[in-house]
């Protein structure tokens, strides 16, 4: 559970957030949308302690800043827009990082630490790719790689920056199914994304972001709008509503 | 669930496979018993042994070497060889992890000014004392002071970019240090020899003395690091991802080059300086074992120390009775040794 009140962050002498607060339920997935420059992956970067901030961020109920960068590493999982893959390292290694948080300094990973890995890496189907090096998979196979490493930190929230941002139609649909299945678990997600109809299909609720502040938080059919898409994306699109979804299409203004 | 056990039998780290385990001990016992054994005066491997073993108490096994064998031996190239094996672990290890640290495939022991430092400081003692005891104090000295000035200059450009600046202060620093001792040096033109002999590197008036002085340093040093080599694998995934996964990735850096630097200053102010050994025995166990840092730390540490002793016998035998700088003798063989090893990989 994810609560984040009266949260600013400044960078470079930029308000980069402004007075951002919203919450998400345990179970809940929530995506923040916005156009580029509005503070979703600075939102992210705020709940896991990577940029210093104003405001009260609580996760689970403790302050964060309270918890320490382990024990927040614990309660939050985050997958980044861009992940860093050293092409050296195997799966199997690269998964036991997300042991990370639950090692002590000097520690070596122990069974446990083994069978959290080897249950993240069934549970993305990666088995067969344990022994490869990064540097020899493919995009989707890389990008399961990543969500078990993140799985692997057992953390009961997951952070997902632009989970399909590399994708192709596809796989951004098998990318965002396998995450919707994970909730089966009990997480709770919060992820940032581009696609509005993607978005609308697999959130629960939508946080719409403009300049660094909340502007609409709502279900996804009263926050895609084609109002609000007009005023914060400056986008001509048509909206359209079919078998209970939201369809988010373009359409060419002139 | 007996997916589960099979994945679970192989997902772990590969840390050091089991024959590199036994090659690098093989190969470093080898070196140690070649730098005992090799000289003008040839002492075989059984001499050795029985000798070293008759030291030990409650064996009562007689030496088979006499008087002179035994002092050249034990006094003379057992000094040298711990020495040269204690710098060449030291400076591999330190180099193995700034570039860990770093994530900088060029880091080496001497990145953040600390040969810059220790040069000007073995300068001036020999310049402005007449005393050689006071040349290794001088050398760590000016090593520490310099990487210490290296981070206060880099600690003013924030936290953001916090590795790149820490780098290019150690650029400002060793650039700096290097134009006052080459000033200094200039200006006592009659130390020029003694000066010059000191930065080439060198283990000709290695004592017990100078192992007692720099093992207590090098010993803590290579413990700190040995105990950080998973941590240095979490931060092969970047500053920010480390640190989303729970590492204090600032205070990781500062107690590594602490560590490496404390380390590198004792073995600089022994040896004087010995380029190319912190990056060259590294990169050979990353592209022949693993770039996991669980094998690239422990294997530099005894690679390193082997590979050093070797280069220390070809420095005092290549030329004989004339001595070569060691620093001539790691980098004309290690840098085709290097270019082999990088050709085959690919």
């Amino acid at each position: 559970m994810i609560d984040a009140s009266g949260v600013s962050v400044e960078l470079g002498g930029t308000d980069v957030l402004r007075d951002v607060s919203f919450s998400v339920r345990r179970g809940e997935w929530v995506s923040l949308i916005g156009p580029n420059g509005a503070g979703k992956t600075t939102a992210l970067r705020a709940l896991c302690g990577l940029v210093p901030y104003r405001g009260e961020i609580a996760i689970d109920g403790h302050d964060a800043r309270e918890l320490g960068r382990r024990a927040l590493a614990r309660r939050t999982a985050l997958v980044p827009q861009l992940p860093e893959r050293p092409p050296e390292l195997t799966v199997a290694e690269y998964v036991l990082l997300g042991r990370t948080p639950h090692l002590g300094y000097f520690a070596a990973e122990g069974p446990a630490d083994r069978d959290a890995a080897a249950r993240a890496i069934e549970r993305l189907e990666l088995e067969r790719f344990v022994q490869r090096l990064l540097g020899s998979l493919s995009g989707g196979e890389l990008q399961r790689a990543v969500l078990a490493r993140a799985i692997a930190q057992q953390a009961p929230i997951l952070l997902l920056d632009e989970p399909t941002s590399a994708l192709d139609l596809g796989r951004q649909q098998q990318a965002l199914d396998l995450v919707d299945s994970l909730r089966t678990d009990g997480l709770t997600i919060l992820s940032a994304m581009h696609d509005l109809t993607l978005a609308g299909q697999y959130a629960d609720r939508l946080v719409l972001l403009d300049e660094g502040a909340v502007v609409v938080d709502g279900p996804p059919r009263d926050v895609l709008t084609r109002e609000n898409l007009a005023a914060y994306y400056h986008a001509s699109v048509r909206v359209v509503e079919a078998d209970g979804e939201v369809y988010v299409v373009p359409r060419r203004s002139h | 669930m007996a997916a589960v056990g099979t994945a679970e039998g192989v997902v772990r780290a590969r840390g050091i496979p089991r024959p590199w385990r036994f090659l690098a001990g093989a190969f470093l016992i080898a070196s140690l018993l070649v730098g005992l054994g090799v000289g003008p005066l040839h002492i075989g491997v059984g001499g050795i042994v029985e000798s070293a073993l008759s030291h030990v108490p409650f064996l009562h096994l007689n030496s088979p070497l006499d008087r002179i064998e035994s002092a050249v031996l034990w006094q003379i190239r057992a000094p040298r060889v711990v020495l040269a094996a204690l710098v060449g672990g030291m400076l591999a290890i330190a180099g193995a992890s700034y570039q860990g640290v770093f994530r900088n495939p060029l880091a080496d022991p001497y990145l953040l000014g600390v040969a810059g430092g220790a040069g000007l400081g073995a300068t001036l003692a020999i310049a402005y004392t007449s005393s050689s005891q006071l040349v290794p104090p001088a050398a760590f000295v000016g090593a520490a002071a310099a990487v210490a000035l290296t981070y206060a200059i880099g600690r003013s450009a924030g936290r953001a970019r916090a590795s790149v600046a820490l780098v290019l202060a150690g650029v400002v620093v060793a650039t700096f240090t290097a134009a006052v001792q080459t000033f200094v040096q200039q200006q006592n033109s009659q130390k020029l020899a003694g000066i010059y002999s000191w930065l080439l590197g060198g283990f000709a008036t290695a004592g017990w003395h100078d192992v007692a002085v720099c093992v207590p340093y090098i010993a803590v040093s290579t413990i700190v690091l040995l105990l950080h080599r998973r941590v240095l694998d979490a931060l092969s995934v970047g500053d920010e991802e480390a640190a989303s996964l729970g590492v204090d990735v600032a205070r990781v850096r500062v107690i590594v080059v602490v560590a490496a630097t404390i380390g590198t200053a004792a073995a600089v102010s022994v040896s004087g300086l010995i380029a190319f050994v912190g990056i060259i025995v590294p990169h050979t166990i990353r592209l022949l074992v693993s770039t996991s840092y669980r094998a690239v730390i422990p294997l530099s540490l005894v690679v390193g120390a082997g590979f050093l002793t070797l280069a220390d016998v070809l420095a005092r035998t290549a030329l004989s009775p004339q001595e070569l700088p060691i620093g001539v003798v790691t980098a004309f063989f290690g840098a085709p040794f290097f270019a082999f090893v990088l050709a085959r990989s690919r």
